[in-house]
């Protein structure tokens, strides 16, 4: 983790020096800050399919079926088939809720033949892919759907209103301050408490404030310092920054303090263990692709309404991003190993590379290599590094 | 082939009318026409070490898995305390206090030693998440009843030596009040020290009054820890022989041969051990 921390500085401090410091701008920072989130998000639940041995292939697809079906809700179903018309109080939340089942409702089917039919997940989700991508186009013959409900629109973070604005930003950044020190905190009592090696208290003492300096720092010099174009006033951190930031803690707790976390890893790091230990493997399984085809739903409806629009092709290739960044954060194909933060700073290193190389205007194919390049390098270090420590 | 031996065991001594803790009888598995395990009983007291030998693909771990669920028998009965039972899967053997340490450790190697322990019947809090300071808490008062040596509650456990990852193993089991505990070649991946440490266990075990079926190939741990020792040969009991009243020769014997003591020659023994 600190190994990627000081990659993702070197790749930004490098970038800002060969940009003469357009990289390191507020603006590019918030830009780079939402453009992450969408990979991020489904990011955090590819670790758990990997931590697991599995794969999903289908993410990409999903999120474009589901994109456009949270869209057909917006623009047809509501206005059209109900008669209840456009801009309702309630539309987002129709179309969020109908997207978020039926992301869940698809991980389950996909889930169930992995789980408890035992067909490989390459397989599963490789179909997948095609499935979903291919049913788009039977709804209205794939035409984009457009405009969409403009509440909708806010969980793109664009426009006058997709962001917390100044105030709001700074509550969001005094409650992670809060939350960091009593996590440091607690975890310290608890380790005296069952009389556990203690880290020295400088030590301690330094990460919370580092993590709260960090918190600051990305508020005061980059979402509040960042002036909307539309507005003209501070524009705070995007409303999908907030949104990965509690999917992030949601499933970061999911993983470490829940059984059904534990349970993922312990299949993932023995799954005869798992199984001799009374677990229920192929319900945990399943489980892990539900929450996938959840965290493709929310992408889904952070990507279409950042662009306020469905289109066929939305997601197409995603599936290869969000792997690449749960590998570069570490997650191991081997099973039993990955974290979540670790996920999404994989997805913000993938998503530097190419704002950065884009600022540089390095040219789209190129970029292409780049990133191939250094998703070989990342994985080959990581791998060489943990042989090295044994 | 029948059972020479009187069971002379600490706890089952000078009471022959005892109930044992297990029976199995007349157990039977066949895998497509193969008798793996042939008509097999064999029995086991409170306190008492059994141990289980005979070549590989004798049906020892076969005929052991029918207790432990891992298997289910084709045929025969289980008998536990005298009542008899069905055991058809892991879960089923834990709730009549079987509980089984493998031969290759069914351990999660990225999870730290509660975590294993736990694994499957973890402790929560309140509100339904993991306790890891009551589950680190239960381990350190366990593994300073097994294995006081042992500090590395918080690492995982692929960073632990062999003796340590057989105590966490063998915690597990003991944990969850084992009263019949079966282990499968607990010593064969360990190195002698470790195989000391895991010794000392199954002897602590077996005076807080545990019934071990013990399985092996190393003659030497059979007769260090067993107070009975059943041979198979061919998916059958070639007998049943109090460790005090034989040798290792004629245990070898009985293995190799499938002839018990008293009917083994001295040139067929010599032929055994040259």
């Amino acid at each position: 983790m600190v190994g990627m921390i000081l990659a993702t500085a070197v790749i930004w401090i490098s970038f800002n020096l060969l940009s003469d410091g357009d990289f390191l701008t507020a603006r590019n920072l918030w830009n780079l800050s939402v453009q992450s989130t969408s990979i991020a998000i489904m990011a955090t639940g590819m670790v758990l399919i990997i931590v697991s041995r599995n794969i999903d292939l289908s993410v990409g697809s999903l999120l474009g079926f589901l994109g456009y079906v949270m869209a057909m809700v917006q623009t047809r179903w509501i206005p059209n088939t109900f008669d209840l018309g456009l801009e309702r109080w309630y539309t987002w939340i129709v179309a969020l809720v109908v997207g978020l089942a039926l992301g869940a409702l698809v991980g389950a089917f996909q889930g169930f033949l992995v789980g408890y039919i035992k067909i490989p997940a390459f397989i599963v989700t490789l179909g997948g892919l095609l499935i979903w991508r291919g049913l788009i186009f039977r709804f209205e013959q794939g035409q984009t759907l457009s405009p969409l409900d403009s509440t909708f629109g806010r969980l793109g973070g664009g426009g006058a209103d997709g962001s917390l604005g100044d105030w709001k930003s700074w509550l969001v950044g005094g409650i992670a301050c809060a939350l960091i020190i009593t996590s440091v905190v607690l975890s310290r009592r608890r380790r005296q408490r069952y009389e556990l090696p203690l880290r020295p208290m400088w030590l301690d003492v330094g990460i919370g404030a580092l993590g709260c300096f960090v918190v600051v720092a990305a508020i005061g010099l980059v979402a509040n310092r960042y002036i909307s174009p539309i507005t003209g006033n501070p524009t705070g951190i995007a409303y999908p920054v907030v949104i990965l930031i509690m999917v992030t803690i949601l499933m970061t707790f999911l993983a470490r303090r829940r059984q059904f976390g534990r349970y993922v890893y312990a299949y993932g790091g023995n799954p005869e263990a798992a199984e001799l230990g009374g677990i229920n493997t192929r319900k945990v399984i399943m489980m892990t692709f539900v929450l996938m085809g959840v965290l493709c739903a929310v992408s889904a409806a952070v990507q279409t309404a950042r662009l306020d629009a469905a289109v066929t092709n939305l997601g197409v290739t995603n599936e290869l991003d969000v792997i690449s960044a749960a590998v570069i954060g570490g997650t191991s194909f081997a099973g039993g190993i990955g974290t979540i933060p670790g996920a999404v700073l994989g997805a913000v290193i993938m998503q530097s590379l190419r704002s950065g190389m884009v600022l540089l205007k390095v040219d789209s194919p190129t970029q292409d290599v780049v990133v191939g390049l250094v998703l070989i390098v990342a994985v080959g270090l990581d791998s060489t590094l943990r042989k090295g420590a044994k | 082939m029948t059972d020479l031996a009187t069971p002379e065991t600490p706890s089952a001594a000078g009471d022959g009318s005892r109930t044992p803790l297990v029976e199995l009888r007349d157990i039977r598995v066949s895998f497509g026409g193969v008798h793996a395990v042939d008509g097999v009983t064999i029995d086991l007291y409170p306190g008492e070490v059994v141990a289980l030998v005979g070549g590989n693909g004798a049906g020892k771990s076969t005929l052991i898995h029918t207790l432990a669920g891992a298997h289910p028998a084709d045929g025969g009965q289980i008998l536990i305390n005298g009542e008899p039972v069905t055991i058809n899967n892991p879960r089923d053997a834990r709730t009549y206090g079987v509980e089984t340490i493998y031969q290759k450790l069914a351990l999660a190697d990225n999870i730290d030693a509660a975590g294993n322990i736990f694994l499957g019947r973890e402790l929560k809090t309140r509100f339904g998440s993991l306790d890891d300071s009551a589950m680190s808490s239960a381990t350190q008062k366990l593994m300073k009843r097994l294995n006081p040596r042992f500090k590395n509650l918080r690492t995982p456990v692929k960073s632990l030596s062999g003796g340590q990852r057989q105590s966490v193993a063998i915690a597990r089991a003991v944990h969850f009040n084992a009263k019949i505990l079966i282990m499968d070649e607990p010593t064969a991946a360990l190195g002698p020290a470790e195989t000391a440490e895991v010794r000392e266990l199954i002897m602590q075990l077996k005076s807080e009054g545990i019934g071990i079926f013990l399985i092996s190939h190393d003659i030497h741990d059979v007769f260090d820890l067993a107070d009975r020792i059943s041979v198979m040969l061919q998916g059958k009991l070639v007998g049943t022989v109090n460790k005090r009243e034989v040798t290792k020769d004629e245990v070898l014997a009985m293995i190799i041969i499938g002839k018990m003591p008293g009917e083994v020659s001295t040139e067929e023994i010599e032929e055994i051990t040259h």
